[in-house]
């Protein structure tokens, strides 16, 4: 298991003492409390925690959705304060209007910007995640993998050099889950854009990571960051490797405030007849 | 046991491919056996609706023949027929002032009741100051206003037309208001995240949310409009098919009488049909 010492070579994105409190009408709710983290350019990072802990108020921060009660974002330096071209977000459960088809779905952030839509781009998109006999389509008609492919199209479309992804595969069956990581990650060699992914699913945090940022329950705090050493593309049998076990072990304790166990000295413990933890 | 109702339909995510039912737009009854999709295919289906129609008017034509109903009572269907088309020439004129007071008034209610509608629910502290009022406009019967609208606009189209958008633009606003209630945040910070303003996201997000609600208040609007339109023709004016079931009934020419009625039931489902087939199309995607 690697604990992270290494920091990015070049930040592309940072995340600067975040603190963001909600006026509630059953008082103050502290929901991210000095929260720092650098992201390299091009790099796949995870944050995972609990829920509830502040993942999606920290991602909405990072893309200009929300202000923070104090704390900075940059982007390339620049400070974020709101919407931010350079940054593509995919949301839960694929957000995707149900008033229209797959191809004015993907129009309309174009829409919105009043640009012209770069359609071979978009076309080599479409291609690339098998929807292209799709486009007519809308969404009820299609599957929850097929409408969080379109929402990773619609994101990809207007080019961001930074993609944050906000639970994008939590609500999707364990079968098409690792296809659209694997499928994610592909993407990712292939387009080298920087990504923050937020889940609650530690194995998929280590399957598509470089780092794992673990985030403790509200107010969100960091807790620790891993190193996820395994060289790329990866396959999902890294999955059943003992690697991945511990290291998601060890994940796993750090989010319930348990000692880690390993599968080493788990067997060690068995063998003395003495338990742990 | 297997349920009758899921016996032999294919689990699909293809909502409204598979049983006929979730693609349709706004209704308040099952229009499919008359133009839904998956509707009365089947000649069972056709000849039992041919059936039905055919027993109900000819048990009333029997049944009214057979107990020597006067005419002035109860008029027997091909009376009603037989009169429709006679007559038809000395109603149409007035089913075109109807009309008129009808479509002028409505859009002008409509309008109102819309542009009300988007702008208050945008601000709730004016929504909750202007709630009691909208209130009352919905509950007051406006028929009571036209004789008061007669003494200061005099018997011709005004006071109708007022009358009209009185008690269409209401229920236009209060189903829209609801539909402009609605608010999806995923959705509006879809729209913020690529840099839309808050016009963009009331245009693209929050009109076609509230866009089946919109169609069901212009439908109600626009039935509320026709009662009213007729109701004020029967207060006063020489005009109108309101006046001429006065003047129909107080010369006891029943079958003539019931000509209009029967027209007056046609305006209200072709004012159904029309929402419904715009509700298909613009707001079907809300199953």
């Amino acid at each position: 298991m690697a604990l992270a010492t290494t920091s990015p070579a070049r930040v592309k994105m940072s995340v600067k003492s975040a603190i963001k409190i909600y006026d509630t009408k059953s008082g103050p709710l502290s929901a991210l409390d000095n929260y720092s983290m650098d992201i390299g350019d091009g790099e796949f990072a995870c944050v995972v925690g609990p829920s509830g802990c502040g993942k999606t108020t920290l991602l909405w921060s990072m893309a200009g959705l929300h202000s923070l009660s104090s704390g900075h974002i940059t982007l390339d330096d620049q400070p974020v304060t709101g919407p931010h071209p350079q940054i593509g977000m995919v949301f839960q459960e694929a957000n995707l209007l149900p008033w229209r088809n797959l191809a004015r779905n993907i129009r309309l952030p174009f829409e919105i910007k009043r640009e012209k839509p770069d359609q071979t781009w978009i076309d080599h998109l479409l291609e690339r995640v098998g929807l292209t006999d799709f486009v007519g389509k809308f969404p009820r008609e299609l599957s929850g993998g097929m409408q969080q492919r379109a929402s990773i199209v619609r994101a990809l479309s207007f080019k961001p050099s930074v993609l944050l992804m906000d639970e994008p595969f939590g609500a999707l069956d364990a079968f098409t889950r690792d296809e659209m990581n694997m499928l994610l990650e592909e993407i990712w060699l292939e387009t080298r854009k920087t990504i923050v992914f937020i889940t609650h699913n530690i194995a998929e945090a280590v399957f598509l990571s470089d780092r794992v940022f673990v985030m403790t329950a509200r107010p969100g705090r960091l807790a620790k960051v891993f190193d996820i050493p395994f060289p790329r593309p990866r396959s999902l049998d890294i999955m059943a490797t003992r690697e991945v076990f511990d290291l998601v072990n060890a994940i796993k304790a750090e989010i319930q405030h348990r000692p880690t166990m390993t599968t080493s000295n788990r067997t060690a413990g068995a063998r003395e007849g003495s338990a742990h933890g | 046991m297997v349920d009758k109702q899921l016996a032999d339909k294919i689990p699909t995510f293809e909502r409204g491919r598979g049983n006929g039912q979730a693609d349709q737009g706004v209704s308040i009854t099952n229009w499919s056996a008359l133009m839904g999709r998956g509707g009365a295919r089947q000649f069972g289906e056709i000849l039992a609706i041919i059936l039905v129609a055919v027993v109900m008017i000819g048990g009333a034509e029997g049944l009214l023949r057979g107990l020597n109903v006067p005419q002035y009572v109860m008029p027997p269907p091909s009376a009603i027929a037989v009169a429709f088309y006679t007559d038809f020439q000395f109603i149409w004129e007035h089913l075109l002032h109807t009309l008129v007071e009808l479509s002028a008034g409505y859009v002008l209610g409509a309008v109102i009741g819309l542009i009300l509608a988007a702008v208050i629910t945008q601000f709730p502290f004016i929504e909750k100051i202007v709630a009691p009022y909208i209130l009352m406009l919905i509950t007051m019967p406006m028929l009571a206003l036209v004789p008061l609208l007669i003494l200061r606009f005099g018997f011709g189209y005004e006071p109708r037309i007022i009358a009209v958008a009185l008690a269409s633009g209401p229920m236009v606003m209060i189903n829209s208001a609801t539909g402009f209630r609605r608010v999806d945040l995923a959705k509006i910070a879809l729209a913020r995240s690529f840099g839309a303003s808050t016009f963009q996201i009331f245009l693209k997000i929050r009109v076609p949310m509230a866009l089946p609600m919109i169609v069901v208040g212009l439908m109600i609007g626009a039935i509320f409009g026709l009662l009213t339109a007729v109701g004020a023709e029967m207060v006063g004016g020489g005009f109108g098919l309101g006046n001429r079931l006065t003047t129909f009934s107080s010369m006891i020419q029943m079958p003539q009488f019931f000509a209009v009625i029967l027209i007056l039931s046609f305006l209200g489902i072709l004012i159904y049909v029309i929402f419904f087939l715009i509700g298909k199309k613009w707001a079907s995607w809300q199953a």
